[in-house]
């Protein structure tokens, strides 16, 4: 896949041909941080605002660092005009990453300010102090001098060296106490607040109308119903190659037109037939990667006292965003800038710009907030849906996709099969531990044009299969304690639906198939699952989340017939947060309808930075999470995808979701991790432990339909 | 064909030349210039784009907006009077009931609707009047705890 055209490469407002994933932050304070006259402080990072409180979490780490109120600090966040490439908002990383850059640069600027401060009052730098972004003498508080004096509107011209002094974690008063997010006003109150409500002059509407799969074409198009509008000029038809698109001063005109037009679209698209599905993935060519391995499993199986398999399997899965995805572009004077809730906004410029055939240069993307994404949805798509049609048409277009452009179009979380074997020795501890995954690409970000609808469509090609695989593999190893094990990746270069990262990628079912096997081994030891996991962990960290959650989620308090209590525990990505999870169900034998009552977690991400934002962050996860492994699943048939609207992709709804009951472990000397994703891995095989231990049926397919219980409890029946 | 239609929305009386067939959604949003109602599906079923009609949370995404007649049309825009939050808006903010946000609006107009109701509502009302609003992000403990929150506040002013 070749990338954009490459650039000068001096400096972050300039090109690369790559767009990592990590960016390419700088070294320049003054792309960083800038202090006006006022003493207002704006500072600069490439991340964006999920809708979850980054931009009040980083905006406290600003302030933190350089000793000034709250609301003195701006940020101003993924702009590729106006902020550094900090790669994309990902994998719960905003904190560490975007956090610890604007950390280290906040604290350069205060190292910088108090050697102006020496100068300018004549005093060592020892002997000064800082309080709300004024520098005095210690002992003689009036001889002060404020930053707004020693700096406000010049630049700092100094480099971020990484070894300024930052606070250690005793001495902070912003950063750890709960702070209204600054955002959330505006959306109580109708300001705008989303890139839907931007409107600029002049801007006309436009819908796309999209075959059932990239790879259709467009055999002929009757837009006999639309005379009148085109005729009239109300509407227009756009066209280039199989990209089709009506465009108008009225949305409610695009909208209605769209319905309207009438294309035949020749689909070639074989997908297998939708209960084949996991069989397809299994059959389907990979390349393997062995991606974890000690000991000698194959041996320790044989000699194994007590062998046990099992296979678990993920559907397709949809990020359904409540809004659908959003952009405005604009072009004129050569240049095109783009409104969009892209999460990497640096990437997207160069496959905009590639699609467009404009350089990079003359290409500015601008974050503004979508609905929440949890992943890659049809947000860069959309952005290029508007780019096409603002380079055609020379007059702001924004392009609204509907609920079912979003469901159908939308880069998909994979489908993927997992299969455990494990061996337990004659003292039930766990000798061997096989585990293989098959699993499509979870990370199908765009870089080059060909990776965005429109640039399939408009060039009638599609990609080429995937080299690049990461994410599927997380958590698919175990932090268990296994003398034997090895895990192995069979990667798909091709899946039948088009995928892309969702919420934890591979996390969630690989999670999902460890811990339930986990409570499969332990009960084929016949020793109660939070006993079990502890004997195969050695980390206290993990022994303080897991007996957290048993003792906040009551584990092993008597319950009636029909419910049950299931635990589940991981070390996200084996490396971040920790997190337990005890979920509470109940089971109606006779329907299979599964009632979910409570799910308890306790987490450890190290550092808290705002605990009520944590705890807001684990909620989100953990009805998320639910929802996904209690209702959700994409259906297709042989050209499309046929889950459409919300009856279709049914969620959980208020009268459905579990009470969530949070113990915070609070590490003050533990580096921050995120908390975006870690409670979603957890909450699956709670549940599905939690069923289990209700009736005796074990759920080994998500999700946990009423039909799998009943299948589940009828012992010859089907999986 | 376009007529001129008059809506009163938010308190004021406001003149529109649209297709009388257009959803109040879109006049909304597009002739009136307001945010709050937002488009979520278009097809009745999540509630992102409701708003008041007098005292009820009705959706406005399929609803002609030749249908509305005179009757009082009141967003999140105009649930604040006299400069100060409603309660419910009030009571989210507190409570930081919300994650992207998007659901907001609608959750605050049905939160609103239900606390006219029934001024003291148990949770399992909540939940049951909130069931037609969908939140992607997992916020409904929070928003059930706000709607609880939020009636607090109501009885404390009227108190
Ligand atoms: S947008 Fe009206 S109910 Fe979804
Ligand atoms: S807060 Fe995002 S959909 Fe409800």
């Amino acid at each position: 896949m070749s990338g954009a055209a490459s650039g000068s490469g001096s400096g972050w407002g300039s090109t690369r041909g790559r767009a990592s994933f990590f960016g390419e932050p700088t070294t320049a304070l003054d792309d960083r941080l800038a202090i006006a006259p006022d003493g207002h402080v704006t500072a600069y990072c490439g991340k964006v605002e999920l809708g979850t409180g980054v931009r009040t979490a980083l905006a406290q780490i600003v302030a933190e660092e350089l000793d000034v109120p709250l609301d003195r600090v701006h940020m101003v966040l993924g702009d590729t005009g106006r902020t550094p490439n900090d790669g994309y908002t990902a994998g719960s990383m905003t904190i560490r990453r975007g956090g610890a850059a604007l950390r280290e640069a906040a604290a350069e600027a205060r190292s910088a300010l108090l050697d102006l401060a020496a100068t300018h009052l004549v005093a060592p730098r020892e002997a000064l102090m800082v309080h709300d972004g004024t520098v005095s003498v210690r002992d003689d508080p009036a001889c002060a001098v404020t930053y707004a004096e020693l700096i406000g509107g010049r630049r700092f011209e100094r480099t971020i060296t990484g070894k300024a002094p930052t606070k250690s974690a005793a001495d902070y008063h912003i950063v750890g106490i709960p702070a209204p997010r600054v955002d959330l006003e505006a959306k109580f109150t109708g300001q705008p607040a989303y890139v839907h409500d931007l409107r600029l002059p002049g801007m006309l509407h436009a819908r796309v109308i999209r075959p059932p799969s990239p790879s259709a074409t467009l055999e002929a198009l009757d837009d006999s119903a639309l005379r009148d509008a085109t005729a009239s000029g109300d509407v227009r038809v756009v066209r280039r190659g199989d990209f089709l698109a009506v465009v108008a001063e009225r949305e409610f005109a695009a909208i209605r037109a769209a319905e309207r037009l009438r294309p035949t679209w020749r689909a070639t698209a074989q997908f297998p037939p939708f209960a084949d599905l996991h069989d397809a993935l299994r059959q389907s060519p990979t390349a393997d990667q062995v991606v974890a391995e000690h000991g000698d499993v194959t041996a320790a199986l044989q000699h194994a006292a007590r062998r046990l398999e099992a296979t678990y399997f993920q559907p397709f899965q949809a990020h359904a965003s409540a809004g659908p995805s959003c952009a405005v572009a604009d072009f004129r004077d050569g240049a095109l800038t783009v409104w969009c809730s892209s999460q990497g906004v640096f990437a997207l410029r160069d496959a905009i710009a590639e699609l467009v055939e404009l350089p990079p240069e003359r290409v500015r993307l601008i974050h503004m907030e979508g609905a929440g994404a949890y992943g890659h949805n049809g947000a860069d798509d959309v952005a290029a849906d508007a780019a096409v049609l603002a380079c055609e048409l020379g007059r702001p277009i924004r392009v609204q996709w509907s609920r079912a452009d979003e469901f159908a179009g939308e880069p998909k979380g994979p489908a993927m099969v997992m299969e455990a074997i494990g061996g337990l020795d004659a003292n039930d501890t766990i000798l061997a531990w096989e585990y293989q995954a098959w699993s499509p690409a979870h990370g199908n970000r765009p870089r080059a044009a060909l990776d965005l609808l429109a640039g399939q469509l408009t060039r009638r090609e599609v990609p080429t299969p995937r080299a690049f695989f990461g994410g599927g593999d997380r958590n698919a190893p175990t932090d268990y304690i296994v003398p034997n094990t090895r895990v192995t990746m069979h990667w798909l270069p091709r899946e039948p639906l088009r995928t892309s990262s969702l919420r934890s990628l591979g996390g969630a079912a690989n999670t999902f198939a460890n811990e339930s096997f986990m409570d499969e081994l332990a009960a084929a030891a016949k020793t109660d699952p939070l006993e079990f996991r502890l004997r195969h962990l050695t980390d206290p960290r993990a022994h303080d989340v897991l007996r957290a959650a048993a003792r906040r989620g009551d584990w092993g308090a008597p319950l009636p017939a029909g419910e049950g209590r299931g635990l589940a525990f991981a070390r996200y990505e084996n490396s971040e947060a920790y997190v337990a999870a005890v979920a509470h169900v109940r089971v109606n034998v006779s329907t299979g309808a599964i009632h979910l009552l409570q799910v308890t977690v306790a987490h450890d991400c190290g550092l808290i930075i705002d605990p009520d934002g944590v705890r807001n962050q684990i909620e989100g996860n953990v009805i998320q999470a639910a929802s996904r492994a209690l209702k959700e699943e994409v259906r297709f048939d042989a050209t499309g995808v046929t889950s459409l609207d919300w009856q279709t992709y049914p969620i959980l709804t208020f009268s459905e979701v579990p009470e969530v009951v949070i113990e915070l472990i609070d590490r003050p000397d533990e580096p921050s991790v995120g908390a975006g994703e870690p409670a979603t891995v957890t909450t699956a095989p709670a549940i599905a432990n939690a069923i289990y231990a209700a009736t005796g049926a074990r759920l080994r397919q998500i999700p946990f339909t009423p039909e799998r219980v009943l299948a589940a409890l009828r012992p010859t029946g089907p999986r | 064909m376009e007529r001129e239609l008059t809506l009163v929305v938010n308190g004021e009386r406001r003149t529109v030349r649209v297709a009388p067939d257009t959803p109040l959604l879109y006049v909304l949003r597009d002739d009136l210039g307001l945010n709050g109602p937002r488009f979520g599906c278009g097809l009745e079923q999540c509630g992102a784009c409701m708003v008041l009609r007098g005292a009820e949370a009705v959706t406005s995404c399929r609803l002609p907006v030749s249908e509305v007649g005179t009757a009082a049309i009141t967003t999140v825009e105009g649930l604040a009077s006299d400069g100060e939050l409603h309660p419910v808006q009030r009571a989210f903010l507190e409570l930081q009931a919300a994650q992207c946000g998007y659901c907001s609006s609608g959750m605050l107009i049905s939160a609103a609707a239900l606390l006219w109701r029934k001024p003291h509502p148990t949770d399992d009302e909540i939940r049951a009047a909130l069931d037609g609003n969908l939140c992607r992000c997992g916020s409904h403990t929070r928003i059930v705890r706000a709607v609880q929150r939020a009636a607090q506040l109501m009885w404390e002013v009227e108190a």
